[in-house]
């Protein structure tokens, strides 16, 4: 190692940050793929989910209170939204509370690479996945079970996009909050399981009374869940969820900036 | 203030101070640390070492001072200096499942002009377990890793805080070697120690750190001389002699009497000066008994306190 005594004069050029951040998000989807429960509950579980609700029969009858469409139209988005919520409220905020209780951020710190790398990487693995298991459900949805494509493919792929952007920060926001990994699982688990109730996961939302229909389109999941639905059932979607959610994204985005802490 | 000769300063540390609330956990430290030298910053735990450390690496702001890195404010010079400076903070872990080798090619991307990985795990005699995970790694290897990814990026300082903290003697005695390695190859070392022996075997330099301030900084050997005046040779002359014989000598401090022994201070080869000269005086000196103050004495006279009774309780 005798090369360690021989410095390059410092120059104005940086090291090749592109590579840095390759190599982080190489070693994130490394992890992810060894301690695979990001995996098996962001996108294994809702395809599961979405294969065993194909298969049921009495999940493809069209139904009026439905608005002539069937059970099983109604779970899609429904199971999407599951993945996106899994992948936010406990796959993105568990490693990055592990990394601060395990002092990497710490350590991040002390090199040329700033921290926040790091959740950027961890961010852009889960969002791979939550693609990837999207992509498969819709197919899926489409070719093997018979759903209508999507009405307004354009206003799809914005309200996914809009629920990312309000799902993610949230997670984040529980990655600040939450000094060690384990209060973040407690933490994601307490936030994903009420969320889903009112995205429709055990009730749809067509089926709610009108109280938790109200309440329903002002959660985060319950929002996403209707943006999506209307784009694959109707059309663009509306306004509103769409605006519920960027309101998400903004309060959390604040309070994940103004409480994460690195140590 | 003791410096090294000839070299310019890698660190400067001025006046630093550094409060959490009304509790003052730097007060006043000032430093200046010499290229290619191994300084020790040592001190029992609370003393305020570490908070000065993360200060002169610009983790944390302090309240005054003024601290340089090769001339480089740390703080200012943020970016330059993440490339010069490699630290291994005390007590950091990695994740579980990643691999030796993937953790250390990953940490090499970040720098412009990084060591070999291969290389560095030669040295640091962590080849074998390049493909092994993290989490397989005994609390030694772990702490040599941490050690690499410290060096990986080439620095010209490297900051070590508690770098031998847990591991058993052998691996700690292999880890100084390995730090001297380094020094050989030009790179200036800041130790961070609770450990006097680790200080005296490889420090060019001590400050030693009390309440958040320097007590003392000299060469460890200078400071063991200070806290007793130097060695001490105690012994029983065969027949009484001309004392002046012995305090003539420039080795010579002082001399004294414990009842039929005479006390001979100083410093240098005293042992033999003292047999030497009594023989060409045709005098034998029995029983003799060299007392050579330690860096531990020289502590605590300095402060009081047993640095390793406390630095074990951590």
């Amino acid at each position: 190692m005798s090369s360690l005594s021989l410095h390059m004069p410092l120059s104005l050029w940086t090291a090749p940050r592109a590579r840095a951040f390759g190599q982080i998000v190489r070693n994130e989807a490394r992890l992810t793929w060894r301690r695979p429960v990001a995996l098996i509950a962001g996108a294994g579980i809702p395809v599961l989910l979405l294969v065993i609700f194909g298969e049921l029969p009495s999940f493809h009858q069209a139904s009026a209170v439905f608005g002539g469409f069937t059970a099983f139209d109604l779970y899609v988005p429904v199971l999407i939204v599951f993945s996106l919520a899994m992948l936010a409220l406990l796959g993105l905020p568990i490693p990055l509370a592990s990394y601060r209780e395990l002092g990497v951020l710490r350590r991040l710190s002390t090199t040329p690479v700033p921290p926040a790398w790091l959740l950027a990487a961890q961010g852009a693995v889960q969002l791979c996945i939550a693609i990837t298991s999207l992509l498969v459900m819709c197919v899926a949805a489409v070719t093997a079970f018979g759903a209508p494509a999507p009405r307004s493919p354009g206003g799809l792929v914005l309200s996914v996009a809009v629920s990312i952007a309000g799902l993610f920060p949230i997670g984040l926001a529980i990655a600040a909050l939450a000094r060690t990994a384990n209060s973040a699982s407690v933490i994601g688990r307490l936030a994903f399981f009420p969320l889903m109730f009112f995205a429709g996961l055990w009730l749809p939302h067509a089926l709610m009374p009108g109280v938790l229909q109200g309440i329903s389109d002002y959660t985060p999941l319950g929002a996403a869940v209707q943006a999506i639905q209307d784009s694959m059932l109707q059309g663009f979607p509306p306004a509103a969820p769409l605006l519920v959610l960027a309101g998400y994204a903004l309060l959390f985005g604040f309070l994940a900036r103004r409480f994460f802490r690195w140590e | 203030m003791a410096t090294l000769e000839g070299g310019r300063p890698a660190v400067e540390v001025a006046h630093l101070r550094k409060t959490y609330g009304t509790l003052v956990a730097v007060d006043d430290v000032s430093f200046t640390v010499t290229e290619g030298e191994i300084f020790g910053i040592l001190g029992p735990n609370g003393a305020g070492k570490t908070t000065a450390i993360e200060c002169a690496i610009g983790l944390r702001e302090p309240d005054a001072g003024t601290i340089r890195l090769l001339g480089l404010d740390p703080r200012a010079d943020r970016d330059k200096i993440h490339e010069i400076v490699g630290v291994q903070l005390q007590a950091g872990a990695l994740p579980a499942k990643l691999r030796v080798g993937e953790i250390l090619e990953e940490y090499q991307s970040f720098y412009r002009d990084p060591a070999d990985v291969g290389e560095l795990l030669d040295v640091l005699g962590l080849s074998a377990k390049r493909g092994d995970y993290y989490r397989s790694l005994s609390g030694g290897q772990r702490q040599r890793l941490s050690v690499a990814l410290a060096l990986i990026g080439r620095p010209r300082i490297a900051v070590l805080d508690e770098m031998t903290t847990g591991l058993d003697p052998q691996a700690r005695r292999d880890t100084w070697e390995l730090i001297e390695g380094i020094r050989d190859r030009g790179v200036t070392i800041v130790l961070v120690t609770h450990f006097m022996e680790e200080a005296e075997r490889l420090c060019d330099r001590v400050a030693l750190i009390d309440r958040g301030r320097v007590v003392a900084l000299d060469a460890p050997a200078s400071l063991a001389a200070r806290a007793r005046g130097g060695k001490s040779v105690r012994f029983l002359p065969s027949a009484p002699f001309d004392e002046t014989l012995l305090t003539d000598r420039p080795e010579v401090s002082g001399l004294g009497h414990e009842g039929q022994h005479v006390v001979v201070t100083g410093t240098g080869e005293l042992v033999n000066v003292v047999i030497l000269t009594l023989a060409a005086a045709g005098v034998t000196a029995r029983d003799v008994r060299l007392d050579s103050s330690s860096l531990e004495d020289a502590f605590v006279k300095l402060t009081g306190k047993n640095l390793q009774k406390e630095g074990a309780l951590a």
